[in-house]
């Protein structure tokens, strides 16, 4: 993990210091640090020099800019309703099972955060999850279970 | 024979040309006669409100300013939607030279694509293409660039003055209108907002020219226009349909044979139940004409195993989470239609409580600052409407 005020100043000289660049700063924090914590947040302010309430108002406004510490893989299982027709229930039971942790839980060794999200534009491949940011779609039990053993196994760094 | 939906191929169709020919070809030409071009073809925004493309863009050509943006509103956030993703991935060329010819059009020299955070995946190919547009443009000397801005996570952000806000780095959050953003847009700079699907009907407009865009249609609707078909179907997927089909024809066509009811327009749309089937045709409403419904493209079906309650129920979770807050009928109006219909269904409330309900619904859709609140009625009042035992019991 790089130094993090490096990594804001790095931001903030590939974005910029205008308001605009406020949003990919932040999701630049995300990408390294997975949530954005009050110190980061206040850093950021400081750079581009507006107040911290804005800053977090515009954070927490944003259902990807976490505001609370998350795992390195971050699940987000699609809820909205033709995944919900589709087997939503039974691939959010599946994870629950694999990875011992309920919604908005993060496993105990830091890996995998598990959350629910509103509609992510895969209603013809239903059920759907992102995992950081990758689509996986069609899913039953057995697809979950193996796309989890895939990420213990092979996405440890 | 029953009636049938008319298959169209303008949006997916290859290419038979070189890239960026047509592009090309449209710089020659006037933005007066591009515009004229687009009012005849009856091109509306594609977006779901369906505003006449070439009136907008003709009014950010006249808006006076230093500097004019052309957007693309790639925030494809309405549940059942996903034919932008389909566009930005097979047919993304046609899409850009859409945004050249409206920033020739214009006189716009600055455009972004606002990509919403859930297609985030779908960047680095775009990215790539965006730089292959950069060097045609180079070409037809057409000053003109333009970058991704990604979202993070909100749907209200799909309505083009939010949209503007979130770009600008601010909480997504509805504007007041007027000003529009043909006058004052991004950094409050005359800035045209258009769906992904309008910029390649635009393109496609220059293409075949508007006689040819206008033959597509049926009952007085105009061109065609991409659906993303899910729910109970065997085939979900992205067609491209002509506009002013019928429900019923649309769900001989996608139906499982078992079909209770259509959604069409997404959560913010209304749902159609099969007695109705016959008399509600998918296209943009006249004056009063309640038997026309737009669309983005989201048609969701729903067979005769699927409990309306439970439909309804996850839209107000969605609306519920989704609602920025801002303003109070939204905020609060959410909140109270999804806890009622739980404490209905429970019994703790009387069913006559549905009723309160539904007032509180239609004073959203007048009293609320943008499509988010004023739409909840739309689905709530339909399936309430129609599905009503179902929701008390």
């Amino acid at each position: 993990m790089p130094d993090t005020t490096k990594l804001i100043e790095n931001l903030v000289e590939k974005y910029g210091k205008k308001r605009e660049s406020l949003l990919p700063i932040l999701k630049g924090i995300i990408e390294e640090e997975r949530y954005l914590s009050e110190d980061r947040m206040l850093e950021v302010a400081k750079a581009l020099d507006i107040s911290g309430a804005e800053v977090y108002g515009t954070a927490s406004f944003y259902s990807f800019l976490d505001l609370k510490p998350r795992g390195k893989h971050i699940i987000r299982v699609c809820k909205t309703i033709v995944c919900d027709m589709k087997g939503k229930n039974e691939v959010l039971k599946t994870i629950k099972d694999c990875l011992g942790i309920n919604v908005g839980e993060t496993t105990s060794d830091g890996t995998f955060t598990l959350l629910q999200t509103n509609c992510i534009g895969q209603c013809d491949h239903a059920p759907a999850m992102l995992i950081d940011g990758e689509v996986y779609n069609e899913l039953n039990a057995e697809k979950v279970r193996n796309i989890i053993k895939e990420y213990k196994l092979n996405r440890q760094n | 024979m029953a009636s049938q939906v008319k298959r169209a191929d303008i949006i997916f169709a290859p290419y038979s040309e070189y890239p960026y020919k047509i592009l090309g070809e449209a710089l020659k030409k006037s933005p007066d006669d591009i515009i004229d071009a687009l009012i005849k073809s009856g091109l509306r925004g594609r977006g779901g409100a369906g505003f006449p493309t070439g009136l907008k863009w003709k009014f950010a050509k006249k808006a006076q300013g230093d500097e004019k943006y052309v957007v693309c509103n790639a925030d494809e956030g309405e549940p059942g939607t996903f034919k932008d993703r389909d566009i930005l991935v097979k047919v993304p060329r046609k899409m850009l030279s859409g945004m050249g010819i409206c920033a020739h059009v214009t006189g716009a020299t600055k455009g972004f694509i606002y990509l919403r955070a859930e297609y985030d995946y779908l960047k680095d190919a775009l990215q790539k293409e965006i730089d292959f547009f950069h060097q045609h443009c180079e070409k037809y000397g057409l000053d003109f660039h333009v970058e991704i801005k990604s979202g993070a996570g909100a749907y209200v952000v799909g309505e083009e003055t939010a949209l503007l806000n979130s770009a600008e780095g601010k909480r997504g959050e509805p504007r007041n209108k007027p000003p529009f953003p043909v006058t004052e847009g991004f950094l409050n700079k005359p800035t045209v907002v258009n769906n992904v699907e309008t910029f390649v009907n635009a393109m496609m407009v220059c293409r075949i020219g508007a006689e040819e865009f206008a033959k597509y249609g049926m009952r007085g609707q105009k061109g065609s226009k991409l659906f993303s078909i899910a729910g109970d179907t065997p085939k979900p997927g992205v067609y491209e349909l002509e506009l002013g089909l019928t429900v019923e024809e649309l769900v001989n066509e996608f139906g499982d044979g078992n079909t209770k009811a259509v959604q069409v327009g997404g959560v913010s749309g209304f749902c159609v139940p099969s007695a109705k089937f016959k008399e509600k045709t998918i296209g943009f409403p006249g004056k009063d004409d309640v038997n026309y419904i737009p669309t983005g493209g989201s048609i969701m079906l729903f067979n005769h195993t699927r409990s309306m309650y439970h439909v309804l129920e996850n839209y107000l979770e969605f609306f519920e989470e989704e609602s920025c807050g801002q303003c109070t009928p939204c905020r609060v109006g959410t909140q109270q239609l999804l806890k009622g219909i739980k404490a209905i269904k429970k019994g703790k409330k009387d069913p006559a409580y549905l009723d309160t309900l539904y007032k509180l619904a239609e004073t959203m859709k007048i009293t609320s600052k943008c499509g988010l609140g004023q739409s909840v009625a739309n689905s709530f009042c339909s399936i309430v409407d129609e599905f009503k035992e179902e929701i008390i019991y």
